[in-house]
């Protein structure tokens, strides 16, 4: 029973950390940056879910409105920061570190912002649907209806997704922008627009993420939470885990990082929560450095 | 005369790649503009592209201008380039290499019948076409390039070195393929080329670039007859 | 081809030299000193980071986890074994670059944001591990004293002159072998391994081996700064390296320009202005509490974003950049 609840909470965090990762891979597909303000971003749209909720009282309103905001958010991002780094900071030797120093530094705005607006007050957002472990033969699992919502919202966002990138005309100049922007341009791609898409998008699932990981835990949203910092970390190393290009090993990487996690606190001891995604990201770039789905290419970015 | 550059001036940084240039070629006619190594060719076809931008200069097509205009809206006025080197997305399989030459046109039915034509032209291309394109060689790589371009149902067709790297045999039947796409589909060609015999021969126009200043202006058999030509690029 | 730019740090090192002689004459409060210690740790931190990003390519997010080493190694030197003052920095030093080389051999095989990534869960991860240990003393942590200052330099030598003293010539050797090293072959070998890694391992350059120096090296550095830093808080716990600490070091780095040791001293006197430009600010706008205690982030992220969108190579490079511009147009208008 035990191994179960263990397997199931593991899931459930673990789709989480397949929200963020998804978002990731968003962004690295299609404009081969990684953003590593993603968990910022993400905790801003829970924000804005939670004002509409405030006024609203629905959470199915703040999911779109969270996702809206989110997705309108990363666009801006997007349209300022990141064609400012293109036209200042492209060559000499800052040009590889300096997108992932802008969005480090980015995050650390986002945080600070948002503690200002909204910190100190112990906000919360209630989940729609009870969270009430289903009971089978008398005893409760720990799997609940919110957690079956999670998981069919992700496994939906997933195949959506696959079906842009993999099939539709937008989703092959979404790829080919990031592989090759030149080209792309040749062949008549609207190569900026299309990146600012791609950002929007993975804004929208990291609104979703954050929404999810607010509800699925004790309801209470704050920018120093522990939930917050392990977004930040596990979307990053689930996409890594799952290989940074490909949005089912997203998927893949967060639920093993999930399980893995919850195992971990389970059988050997609950203070290695932290440090358990480190080794999980160094056993996976020495054993399989591509990724659970990736194609070898050698890990440089 | 369709195309129209006058006195088009391109910088790369503080260096002069191409130095008031101005030349024009007819509608329908292969125009093969051969040079030593930094002529300031590839430069010239990026200007033309959209690309680069000018320093100063007038890029007429058609009647229109275009000089300065963003790439993207180039393609969608008919004008195609073939860039120099990987101009294949090695990532994509050939299928969508070719697709994406058309991606800007609406039309579903148009593009599958333009993929029809890209693989009767290439049958090459047709049997891999589910492949990843790094699997190609690298003829097939340039066939692939400039049936991608065709895609787009290009009526100025830019093509930069596509002789690059590869096997004699191979190069014939690349010359010969742009020939016949020139005079099949009417297009109008700018070739830049090192194998200048080899663009000569199939050109009707040849225009001689040499640090960044166009040198020579012929029909392409004058320049073949012509002792200076053949001393500086055609080796004899 | 300009000939190979020696770190120069001649300009820092007598800016160095003078300031700690300014600081120990006694015309300074208390206050200043106690930054003037704070600052010196962040020139060893900072230049630590120069030395693994600017130099050798690799981002690393996870120095205050390396800082950390440091700080825990030296307490628990003076702490179980009661080993005098300059053995538990050696220590320090020691425990950051095993763990350094440890982190460089996972590194060599990553680069841009996979290393970036992984530094950042160790930066997460490795503090929050102490509390398992028991001998390094869970959550509130251990203590770490120095002691007092020896009674030869007199009276009026105070502790925190003291803390200065220490932190201050640990600076002035740090950044003096930092630039040796940067000047010798390792230097060079890190340096084209980062320009063209292909090139450099044609050129003879066994580039996973000089990665994992360079990290070894970074680290140690830090595990020193990390160390000092214990010494003027007084006490080494989890929270004392946050993971905005490894930011702030990477701000600091950023702005002193990331690829030369000659602006250190920018980055590092920045980094201890800000809190206090920060509250001043907050007071004269009147703001809340909840702006107050951001401010000093939102500044130092912000500065963050601005520097490496306008002036990535940092000011020092910048300059030398232009004049170098300067000079070429002004030749070639010669001719």
């Amino acid at each position: 029973m035990q191994l179960l609840n263990t397997l199931l909470i593991g899931i459930t965090a673990g789709s989480i950390y397949a929200l963020m990762a998804i978002a990731f891979v968003l962004v690295w597909r299609s404009t081969r940056v990684v953003n590593f303000a993603q968990a910022g971003m993400a905790l801003l749209s829970t924000y804005f879910g939670y004002e509409a909720v405030s006024r609203i009282g629905s959470f199915w309103v703040a999911l779109p409105v969270a996702m809206i905001g989110g997705a309108l958010f990363a666009a801006l991002v997007e349209l300022i920061l990141m064609r400012l780094l293109v036209k200042h900071a492209s060559s000499g030797p800052i040009a590889g570190v300096a997108p992932i120093i802008a969005t480090l530094g980015l995050l650390g705005v986002i945080r600070s912002v948002v503690s200002m607006i909204w910190g100190g007050q112990d906000l919360r957002i209630v989940a729609p649907i009870s969270n009430n472990g289903f009971t089978i033969n008398g005893s409760t699992l720990v799997f609940s209806p919110l957690k079956l919502l999670i998981l069919v919202v992700v496994a939906v966002l997933l195949i959506m997704l696959t079906i842009l990138f993999q099939k539709t005309n937008l989703g092959l100049a979404l790829r080919a922008s990031a592989h090759a922007p030149e080209i792309a341009r040749l062949s008549g791609v609207r190569v900026d627009a299309v990146r600012t898409l791609g950002w929007a998008l993975a804004g929208a699932a990291g609104a979703v993420a954050g929404l999810f990981q607010t509800v699925n835990g004790n309801g209470n949203i704050s920018p120093d939470s522990i939930e917050f910092s392990l977004l930040l970390v596990s979307g990053f190393i689930a996409a890594v885990v799952g290989g940074l290009d490909s949005l089912l090993g997203a998927v893949l990487g967060g639920l093993f990082l999930g399980i893995a996690i919850s195992f971990v606190l389970m059988y050997i001891s609950g203070g290695l929560f932290f440090i358990t995604p480190f080794v999980i990201l160094l056993l996976v770039l020495f054993i399989r450095p591509q990724g659970i789905i990736g194609v070898k290419a050698g890990r440089r970015a | 005369m369709s195309l129209n550059v006058s006195n088009l001036t391109v910088h790369h940084g503080a260096i002069c790649a191409v130095n008031q240039v101005s030349l024009a070629v007819p509608t329908g006619k292969l125009a093969a503009i051969i040079g030593s190594n930094g002529a300031g060719k590839t430069t010239l076809l990026r200007a033309l592209s959209g690309l680069n931008k000018p320093t100063s200069g007038v890029v007429n097509w058609m009647g229109e201008t275009i000089t300065g205009v963003k790439p993207e809206k180039l393609v969608r006025m008919g004008i195609s380039h073939v860039s120099e080197g990987k101009s294949v997305i090695p990532e994509l399989t050939v299928r969508e290499n070719l697709e994406l030459g058309a991606i800007w046109r609406k039309d579903g039915k148009e593009m599958k019948e333009s993929l029809d034509q890209v693989v009767n032209i290439f049958p090459r291309l047709g049997e891999r076409i589910t492949q990843r394109s790094d699997t190609l060689s690298g003829g097939e790589r340039q066939m692939l390039a400039i049936g991608r371009a065709i895609m787009s149902k290009p009526k100025l067709l830019l093509l930069d070195e596509p002789s690059l790297g590869l096997a004699p045999l191979v190069v014939e039947q690349i010359f010969q393929t742009i020939r016949d796409l020139t005079t099949q589909m009417r297009l109008t060609v700018l070739l830049v080329e090192q194998n200048a015999m080899g663009a000569l021969k199939i050109a009707d126009l040849g225009i001689v670039l040499n640090l960044g200043k166009v040198v020579a202006v012929d029909h392409a058999q004058a320049l073949i007859q012509d002792p200076a030509v053949r001393a500086a690029y055609l080796g004899y | 081809m300009h000939k190979n730019k020696k770190e120069s740090t001649h300009l820092p090192l007598f800016i160095l030299g003078g300031v700690v002689l300014y600081f120990l004459s006694g015309i300074v409060d208390e206050l200043r000193v106690y930054q003037g210690a704070s600052i010196a740790v962040f020139v060893i931190a900072i230049s630590s980071i120069i030395l693994l990003t600017g130099y050798s390519g690799q981002v690393s997010l996870g120095h205050g986890a390396l800082m950390a080493v440091g700080a825990y190694a030296a307490a628990v030197l003076r702490i179980e074994f009661n080993a005098p003052i300059i053995l538990c920095f050696v220590g320090a030093v020691l425990a950051a670059a095993v763990g350094g080389a440890l982190l460089g051999a996972a590194a060599a095989r990553l680069s841009g944001p996979y290393l970036a990534g992984t530094t950042l869960a160790l930066a997460v991860g490795l503090p929050s591990l102490a509390n398992q240990f028991a001998v390094l003393g869970g959550e509130q942590g251990l203590g770490f004293d120095v002691g007092f200052p020896p009674l030869s330099l007199g009276e009026d030598f105070t502790q925190y002159k003291w803390f200065f003293w220490i932190a201050g010539l640990a600076a002035l050797i740090s950044i003096w072998s930092v630039r040796n090293i940067l000047n010798s072959a390792f230097g060079r070998s890190w340096r084209a391994g980062r320009g063209n890694e292909v090139a450099a391992q044609l050129a003879g350059i066994n580039t996973a081996r000089s990665k994992v120096l360079a990290f070894t090296i970074s680290a140690g550095i830090a595990g020193l700064a990390g160390a000092l830093l214990a010494m003027t808080i007084g006490t080494v716990s989890p929270s004392a390296f946050p993971l905005a600490l490894s930011f702030s070091l990477l701000t600091g780095a950023v702005l002193s320009g990331i690829t030369t040791l000659g602006g250190v001293i920018i980055g590092a006197v920045v980094l201890v202005a800000i809190p206090e430009i920060a509250d001043v600010v907050a007071h004269r706008l009147g703001s809340s509490e909840s702006v107050t205690t951001n401010l000093p982030g939102l500044i130092v992220s912000g500065l963050l974003i601005l520097t490496v969108l306008f002036v990535p190579n940092g000011p020092v490079e910048q300059h030398r950049a232009r004049k170098a511009k300067h000079e070429a147009v002004h030749n070639s208008s010669k001719k």
